[in-house]
């Protein structure tokens, strides 16, 4: 069993590891060592750049920099490289299509104590409201590290989603295979379909465990590519199951959940339940305490599970 | 420079100055006060400082050209259509529905263009980083970028100016339109932004201060201000709407088209003024 570890993590080893492969640079505003950035900037210190405290000014700076034909990883916390510098997200990256990777750590309430003001949870619903935006958002360890090498390969805007508070490693490096829009169907049940991702994959896991123990199958669908969505997955298993949770560690608003909801509603109505943080801002608390709190847990989801579906436990 | 170049220069200048007349004529908007303005800077880079070629638009060691305060892209798609990178005729469909040319510019749909521009500060910034990118393989280009004196009120602005300054981006020459209006009024009575000098000197620039409607004055601060470790900011003292009179210094020519009557004064003036370029010894 390996050792549970933060998305951001697996991201400054895939950078350093990477960066002798590839030609790119790496761009941060001052959060190297939390971002992890600084795994890359230790071994490449040239094709680092920090541009200090100024994350609108980093974003335009990237997309110069990506316009000359080098790809570029641009990386703050979630709510400044998507909240504060969406417009230059928007108009120096996203509309001239340029290949600028804005990893944003520090995703969601699991940020934990710095509280609501670093919460980013409206991100995945910014982001993917951008023409041509790519939007990512990796499960473990794993999936994180094959994320940013396929998101490299790709040559185009992407916002890719991690996080700071260390999550279960759930797929194994030696056999997954990531592909950008592909949907990861986890277990298969013919009762309900949970639609996860990021950090609620693993707990949609335990929830799978919790419903089985009660005599409910369900199916685990991991959704790491938010946006270009896997609709035809998620028309599939929708029409297996006839039932749909989503959960994420995101708003209810805008994220996975209304993606999901907007395929469905178009293709084949569904009844759906939504797992996530319910129209409100964070508080600070530590990351696990604030996950119990907000209801982003395998038993959170497996009570969306059951009232969907009508049963008392 | 000698009266030959200068003579060109100010002939490309006056025709530039033309076409921006028919892009927001035909156009039926625009912005032809800061179009006219930063004419002369625009003629003399794409007709004299920069190598750009209409053969090769995307050769990696061309330099690079931003124009920050993108609604002034009248001015550029006339140089870039007098340099051949696109037809001139093309320039009366500007603002249209059918249009390539963007009421800013649009990299994807423009050849010649370098940048998409148009939201106020981020070409400044995205200037910074062809310099930066240049530095780290080890290019010779040059990025000039030219932004707008109410543009510098963008905080993002400041933001450019410590980076350029931090990684000593000498290879980075920016011009400022500095014709003391923007579309509320005067820059001093709207959010004063000035001094510029003081200000980018104390950023760590290098500084010159020309007549912007001087080719001598502009190629001599140009050619003074390269190769001294520094980003360079030529403040160039300009008037709104230069070219056609009854625009000169008037605010309310930042952003709107001129009638049909107003068009046929502006041309005429304009053609008397290229006829006399011409006549120059």
């Amino acid at each position: 069993m390996m050792a549970d570890t933060a998305t951001r993590v697996s991201y400054g080893r895939a950078l350093a590891n990477l960066g002798g492969k590839y030609d790119f640079v790496v761009m941060d505003a001052d959060l190297s060592g939390s971002t992890h950035t600084c795994m890359f900037a230790e071994k490449f210190p040239e094709r680092f750049i920090n541009c200090g405290i100024a994350e609108g000014n980093m974003i335009s700076v990237a997309a110069g920099i990506a316009t000359t034909g080098m790809p570029v990883f641009a990386s703050s916390f979630a709510m400044f490289a998507a909240g504060r510098a969406f417009e230059q997200v928007r108009n120096s990256v996203g509309y001239p299509h340029l290949n600028v990777k804005i990893c944003a750590t520090h995703a969601g309430v699991t940020v934990g104590e710095d509280g609501g003001s670093h919460q980013c949870c409206e991100d995945i619903a910014i982001m993917r409201s951008i023409p041509g935006m790519t939007v990512v958002c990796p499960a473990d360890d794993t999936e994180a590290y094959a994320a940013i090498e396929a998101i490299l390969k790709y040559d185009g805007p992407v916002y890719c989603r991690l996080g700071r508070h260390p999550v279960p490693v759930v797929f194994d490096p030696e056999s997954y295979k990531f592909e950008l829009g592909k949907a990861v169907p986890v277990f298969e049940g013919n009762d309900c379909v949970v639609f996860a991702t990021g950090v609620m994959v693993s707990k949609a896991i335990e929830a799978y465990d919790i419903l089985k123990s009660e005599g409910i199958n369900i199916s685990v669908v991991n959704i790491h590519t938010i946006k270009p969505l896997d609709t035809e997955t998620i028309i599939k298993y929708a029409a297996k199951t006839k039932h749909v949770v989503t959960a994420e560690e995101h708003s209810v608003i805008g994220g996975l959940g209304s993606a999901v909801c907007e395929v469905l509603s178009e293709n084949l109505p569904t009844r759906l339940a939504r797992v996530g943080i319910q129209d409100v801002f964070g508080r600070s608390g530590k990351a696990g305490e604030l996950l119990e709190y907000y209801g982003l847990t395998g038993e959170g989801i497996a009570k969306k599970v059951r009232t969907l579906l009508g049963v008392s436990k | 420079m000698d009266s030959k170049k200068n003579k060109y220069l100010k002939e490309k200048a006056a025709e530039i100055r033309s076409l921006i007349l028919d892009a927001v004529y035909y156009g039926g908007s625009g912005h032809p006060g800061g179009s006219l303005s930063s004419a002369d800077i625009i003629a003399y880079l794409y007709f004299d400082k920069m190598n750009v070629s209409v053969e090769n638009p995307h050769d990696p060691a061309r330099d690079r050209f931003v124009l920050s305060k993108g609604h002034c892209c009248p001015a550029l798609y006339a140089a870039l259509a007098l340099k051949g990178f696109i037809p001139v005729e093309d320039i009366k469909t500007f603002r249209h529905i059918d249009s390539y040319l963007q009421g800013h510019p649009d990299m994807k749909k423009v050849n010649g263009v370098d940048m998409s521009t148009g939201s106020l500060g981020q070409g400044f910034s995205a200037a910074c980083g062809m310099a930066k990118a240049a530095k780290i393989t080890g290019s010779k280009y040059r990025v000039y970028t030219i932004i707008g004196d109410g543009e510098s009120e963008e905080g993002q602005i400041w933001e450019a100016a410590m980076f350029a300054a931090h990684y000593k981006l000498d290879n980075l020459t920016a011009f400022l339109d500095f014709n003391g209006l923007q579309i509320d009024g005067n820059i001093r009575d709207v959010m004063n932004p000035t001094p510029f000098d003081v200000k980018f000197q104390a950023f760590g620039w290098h500084v010159e201060i020309v007549d912007g409607h001087s080719f001598e004055e502009i190629d001599n601060a140009v050619k003074r201000s390269e190769g001294l470790g520094r980003p360079v900011m030529i403040i160039c003292n300009t008037v709104k709407g230069k070219g056609v009179s009854f625009m000169e210094n008037k605010h309310a020519w930042h952003g709107k088209a001129p009638k049909a009557a107003e068009y046929e004064t502006a041309k005429k003036e304009l053609d008397e003024n290229l006829s006399k370029i011409r006549g120059e010894k």
